[in-house]
Parts: structure tokens; sequence; C-alpha cells
């Protein structure tokens, strides 16, 4: 069973095998020519240069992230040095450079493993001998029909012309170097963890047009409480090394800054979220003995997110408090949802208590929530709210 | 493996070919319909100007690859984990590392910051979750205090608390998430439907608090109901798998990484894909992605050791951040938006601001 999660061939990377298409085109590709290597002549060869100046062209980018781009087709091993094959970086300059191999090879460690062995007669590094008996034991019934295709490969390299050899030698050098690096090299294709693909199914598609315009909204509304985009006030603490930017909206601080006053307008999440926020709503919700419903609400949280082992015991205290006929703290439900969850209490779990706890959440949010928003209570606290001055950065 | 219950006749390749004629079918008559995609909506918003973000911090002191990273809600202290079994919790702003702890395991690839800044979660490769309360004595030993939570029978690649410190969400390379009361360790809601291992999980940042979504090898986005375990809505239209998925700040939409190169953008209210954040010039995989605090920017960490910088209305890049050496595993903004961290597998983490 072969896991191809993170595959070596670099075929299944559609981006790359586009781009390496593309490189390899003959009329708008790379420029190819032949490469005096020493006494060799290479053919179908590039400069560093060439590869740099044609992914300027292709991709309109500055010469800074060709060079990236390039550096890491390197890296990974999709194109290699044929001068010093064990540096893998890529020269902007008149060093020769190939194109790795696009075939991928059946069972390519074992073949390369095989044909080492058989040429140095047995004489594998102590690594590679690990690797090679993992492999035949893994690749068992089919192992000798790799030594026989590596006794194939060998016999006819040797009849190859020597230019030949010596480009499939460093490819596969190169191809190894970055596949399987010797223990202590740095691999560059260290892949983490493999996981298991499998076949995705056809999915259908929803084709309901829709307001794109809430995310610009959206955007809009908060453009000045993002602090990579607008700054922050006095300053951002982690360019400036100054924390007044914390201090100035601790949790709890005597006067809140006005865009976090603000915020508490932009939605009764935002509100509530903010535990100053919150505490300001429920002075409010008490002047208009209707601060039960958010007790309720945070009761109901409570239940929601808390131990298990409590559940019962809370469930119970919010039954006391809120729900029980002449409770000090009645909340008014509806009676259809009242009903359901005074039946569900009876087996209290987790989320017995949603859908009252949804009702009185719609009721603030529809209710006192805009009303509060138009309160003096709020509109005082956005006036003397403070505004930071800004410090310069350092 | 691949290859189920096929009928008499057919072949995976005669199936793969039906289905590709399907998707294009489908692809063709979506395009008849006339969908406005939402860079044209947003045409007439303002160009963003040249963003200046630079490394502000460079925290040192992991030996071996950080895989992943979480802010605490004071801003400024976080939490990371990385291959060797280190968790290192720091306080970002001074350097200072407060706690370590060195896990039995290797491979840590979760790690969460309790909402009260009282405890961090962890798991990898051990098949587990652990919960370490965060203790003020510097010289408690927190590896005694361990508390194992999530029990999966793979290995657990994210986690997050709920909205408190008594429950823990994780996905894991098992192919389900879970949900886990934390005293107990009790196991209260599980969550299957993907396919192949569970990449990434985030919670949504809704009113009701009931919904997470979820990524996978599998190459879809699952949305999911944490009362019922039942899967509420799928996508499906990455290339590769999906190494992560995080929500837009109002919760009605999600962005996702993955190894196809691309971070989509997907509405849920529309249940649909609505932009693709890809360059011809970016080929290596995404790993990871989050929002800046007005989602407007998206930040995306790829496995060619960059962070894009994606304007998420347009469609375009804005920026590109050089600086690791390696692989960018993980990218968080901090809660109050005031900074960026990533963490990589160059062994460092740094705040960009």
């Amino acid at each position: 069973e072969l896991r191809n999660g993170k595959n070596l061939y670099f075929l299944l990377y559609k981006p790359i095998y586009l781009l390496i298409v593309a490189m390899q085109d003959p009329d708008m590709g790379v420029k190819m020519r032949n490469q005096r290597l020493l006494i060799t002549v290479i053919p179908h060869a590039m400069t560093g240069r060439d590869i740099i100046d044609w992914l300027i062209q292709k991709y309109n980018i500055c010469e800074e992230e060709a060079l990236h781009v390039g550096a890491m087709l390197v890296r990974y091993g999709y194109v290699y040095p044929l001068k010093e094959p064990r540096s893998l970086v890529l020269r902007p300059d008149e060093s020769p450079y190939r194109f790795q191999v696009s075939q991928p090879p059946l069972h390519p460690p074992a073949i390369y493993l095989a044909k080492k062995n058989i040429r140095k007669q047995g004489e594998l590094m102590e690594y590679e001998k690990e690797r090679y008996s993992v492999l035949h034991k893994r690749i068992n019934h089919t192992w000798d029909f790799v030594v026989m295709q590596a006794r194939e490969q060998l016999r006819a390299s040797k009849q190859r012309r020597k230019a030949d050899r010596i480009v499939l030698e460093c490819q596969e050098q190169a191809y190894w170097l970055i596949n399987r690096p010797p223990p202590g090299a740095h691999n560059v294709l260290d892949m983490g963890l493999e996981r298991i693909n499998n076949s995705s199914r056809v999915t259908l598609v929803s084709d309901i047009t829709f307001l794109y315009f809430l995310f610009v909204k959206y955007s809009e509304q908060y453009l000045n409480h993002d602090p990579i985009m607008q700054g922050c006030l006095p300053s951002n603490p982690w360019i400036s090394d100054d924390t007044a930017h914390w201090t100035m909206n601790a949790e709890v601080v005597p006067s809140p800054t006005r865009l976090r006053v603000e915020r508490w307008s932009f939605s009764f999440m935002e509100l509530l979220n903010d535990s100053m926020g919150r505490r300001e709503f429920m002075t409010y919700l008490e002047k208009e003995f209707s601060a039960e419903n958010l007790c309720f609400w945070q009761a109901c949280e409570d239940v929601r997110h808390g131990e298990n082992s409590r559940i019962i015991e809370k469930v119970e205290d919010i039954y006391k408090n809120f729900l029980a006929p002449g409770a000090a703290r009645w909340v008014n439900i509806d009676s259809k949802t009242m009903d359901k969850t005074l039946h569900g209490i009876r087996h209290p779990h987790r989320f017995v208590m949603d859908d009252a706890q949804m009702h009185i959440y719609f009721l603030m949010k529809k209710d006192s929530y805009p009303r509060y928003l138009k309160s003096d209570l709020y509109k005082n606290m956005l006036a003397k709210a403070v505004v930071p001055q800004e410090t310069k950065k350092r | 493996m691949a290859c189920q219950g096929l009928q008499s006749g057919e072949t995976l390749a005669s199936l793969k070919k039906e289905s590709d004629s399907l998707k294009k079918k489908l692809e063709e008559e979506r395009g008849k319909l006339n969908d406005i995609e939402l860079h044209q909506v947003a045409e007439k918003v303002e160009m963003l100007g040249a963003l200046s973000i630079k490394t502000k911090r460079l925290l040192k002191g992991h030996g071996n690859k950080v895989l992943c990273m979480d802010w605490c809600k004071d801003k400024r202290r976080l939490v990371s984990s990385s291959q060797d079994g280190k968790v290192i919790v720091w306080d970002a702003f001074t350097l200072n590392k407060e706690h370590g702890v060195t896990l039995p395991c290797t491979w840590v690839m979760a790690c969460a910051y309790a909402p009260s800044g009282c405890a961090v979660a962890c798991g990898g490769l051990d098949n587990k979750c652990s919960v370490f309360p965060l203790s003020l004595d510097k010289n408690e030993n927190l590896s005694a205090k361990k508390k194992a939570v999530a029990m999966h029978t793979n290995y657990v690649s994210g986690c997050t608390f709920t909205n408190s410190d008594m429950q823990l969400l994780t996905s894991s390379g098992d192919g389900t998430c879970a949900l886990w009361d934390v005293e107990s360790g009790q196991l209260l809601q599980s969550f299957h439907g993907h396919t192949a291992d569970v990449l990434s999980l985030d919670l949504a940042p809704s009113e009701t608090g009931n919904t997470f979504v979820s990524g996978g090898s599998d190459k879809k986005a699952n949305v999911w109901d944490m009362r019922s375990g039942q899967n509420i809505q799928s996508f499906e239209s990455h290339e590769s798998d999906i190494n992560c998925v995080k929500y837009y700040p109002s919760g009605d939409a999600f962005a996702s990484a993955s190894d196809d190169s691309t971070c989509r953008f997907y509405d849920l209210r529309a249940d649909r894909e609505v932009a693709v954040y890809q360059k011809d010039s970016v080929i290596f995989g995404a790993s990871t992605v989050d929002f800046s605090l007005s989602g407007r920017l998206l930040f995306a960490g790829y496995n060619d050791y960059t962070i894009n910088v994606w304007d998420v209305l347009k469609g375009t890049r804005v920026s590109v951040l050089f600086g690791h050496e390696n692989r960018v595993s993980r990218v968080r903004v901090s809660p109050d938006g005031t900074a960026l961290c990533s963490a990589s597998w160059d062994n460092t983490l740094r705040i960009w601001a």
C-alpha cells in the first residue's frame, strides 16, 4: 500500500507542473543551449541568469521575487545545477542548470540503491544499507524485478555517451540528495507526516447571487479598529515598545477609549463580549427593571460552557431563580418555550436551556439593546470617552 | 485504498473521466447564471496603501521546528509547540520564556491557550490532547500536573478551547473531530464525515456559538453543529489538502489554505466559494491563514518560507513578508489586532507589526 499524501513526484503539484512545462516550452520557454562543462558539452542546459530573466518576464515580478522562486525550484529539486551539484542554489549568472527528469521511475529509491549496490559491489553506506533492507522487505515480491531493472539500466548506461552519463548521474545525485538526504543533512523536502489521500467526490455548488457589500461594509466599519491597517493610539506597543495602548484598554479602566465605546454600537455581540460593555448594559437594564434577562442569559452560558459535573446543580439554580412560579427574578419567556424548557429540565443536559436562552437573547438584542444605544447612559459614556494622543515612534 | 466498490466494467480512470466531465458541466451552468465575483463589487473600494510590516520580535528558544502557536487573551503572551516535544509559554513582548514543558511525544502539532490564561492544551503524535495548568510558581513541575483530556486513534492536528476552560475541541488524523469535557475527559460529541485526516479546525465567533469549521486531506471544509454532531455544510473546491481553516471576524464566512498553493474564501450564507487568492508566481503550498482584525487583510504562510498578505475584498496581493528560513507553519493575529505572529520550521517565531 503506497501512501501518497506527500508524494515525491512533482507532477501532482499542479502549479509547479504548469511552471515546469512552461519553462520547457521550445518556443516560449527558458533559452536552452549547449553548456560546456570542463571538457564535455552538455545539451539542453540553461544558465541561472536566463532562468531569472524568464521568470521576471513571464510573471511580471521583480528580480528579488524571481530569485526567490528560482531558489525554491533548485532547493526542491525541480531544476538542478550541473556545476557543484551538491550546492543547491540558483546563481543568477552563467552557471548551468538542467531540468530534473520528468518521468518518475518505478520504485526509485529501490532502483537507485540496487544500482549502486551492484556497481560498488555491496559497498553502500550504512544508512543506505538500512534503507535497502527496509525496501526489500516492503516490496518483497517485486524485488527480483527491481534488481533486474537496475541491471538493465546499468547495462544501457554503459552504452550511453559520456555526456549523457554525467548528466544522468548529476540528476540522480541531486534528486536523491533532496529526496533522501543522509541523516543529519537538512532535508528541504521534509514533508512532515504522511497522510492517506482518498479520491474526492463531486460536489454540487449552489448558485445563489448575494450581497458582497456586507463584507465591504464590515471592513469599512472596522477599518479604524484594525491596528495593522490604520495604526492605533497612542502607539502600537510592538513598534514603540510602549504599553500605554494596553493599559488604556485594560478590562477595567475608569474611562474607556472612544474607539472601544464606539465598538459597542457595532453589534449586540460586541457589547456583550466586552466585560465593561456588559456591565454598562446591566446598569441600564437595572434602570429598566429587566436586568434579570441578562443575568438569566449569563447563567445559561455558564451551563453550556461549564463542567459536565455541575450541569444539574446549575440548571436547578436557574429554575429556582428565573423560571419557577414566583421566582425572585422571573424571566418572561413565551409559554411554548417555557413548557418545553420545564419539561427538559427534568432530565438536565448541557443544551437544555438553549431555546430559552436564545429567546431572551433576541429579546434583549431587538428591544433593550437599541434603546440602550439611544440612552443618556451610553451617550454620556461616548462623550467622555478618551481619545489618546498619538506618541511618535522611536 | 482508493478504489472501493467499483462496478464491473468501471475502472478508476473511467470514473475519474466521468467526474471530471460532470465538474465541467457544473462550471458551465454556473457561468451561464452570470455570477458577480466579490472583487467586482469591491471595485469601488479604495485601494490599500503600501503596508509597512516588519519583524518586531524574534522568539528563539525552540530546538526544532515550531509547528503551532496560539495567543493568550492578554494580547502579549503566547504558547508555542515544536517537533521535539517542547511547549513554551512566552511573554512575546519581553521575549521572556515563562513556562516550558517537554512532552514525551514528538511532533506537538497542536497547542492552545485557555480563555482564562491559566492553562494550555497541546497534543500531537501521542494521539492525545493534554491540558496543563499554568502555575505562578516557577519551580513547580508542570509535567506532573498534566491531564490527558482527548484520546484519538491517530495524531492530533488541532485543538481549541471553546468559550471556557472547561471544553476542548480537537481535530485528528483519524478523520474525526471531537468535543471533550476537560474536567472528566469525557467525550461529549464526535464529528464524523471527513474521509481522510482532519488537519485544522476553527470555532465560529457567532452569537449562538454553536458551530465550527474543519479542513482535511480529503480537500473538504466542513461546518459542524456542536450540539448534534451533524455536518451542516461542506465545501470542496480546493485541488489538494486543506491545511488550515479560519473564520472571518463576523462569523459569516471563512478562509482556507491548501497544498494547491491557493487560499480561498467561502460565504456561509450563500453556501459557496466567493474568492480565490492565487498568483502564478506563488507555486508552493499554503499552510496557514488568519485575518486582520477588520477582516480586510488575509495573512497566509507558505512552504516557500514566505507570508503573503492578501486584500480579501479585491483578491490582490498587497505585500510579501520575507524573513523565515524554512516553512511557515502557523500565522495568528493577536487578539487586539496589533500584531501577527508566525511560527516556522526554522525553529523560531516572529512577531510582525
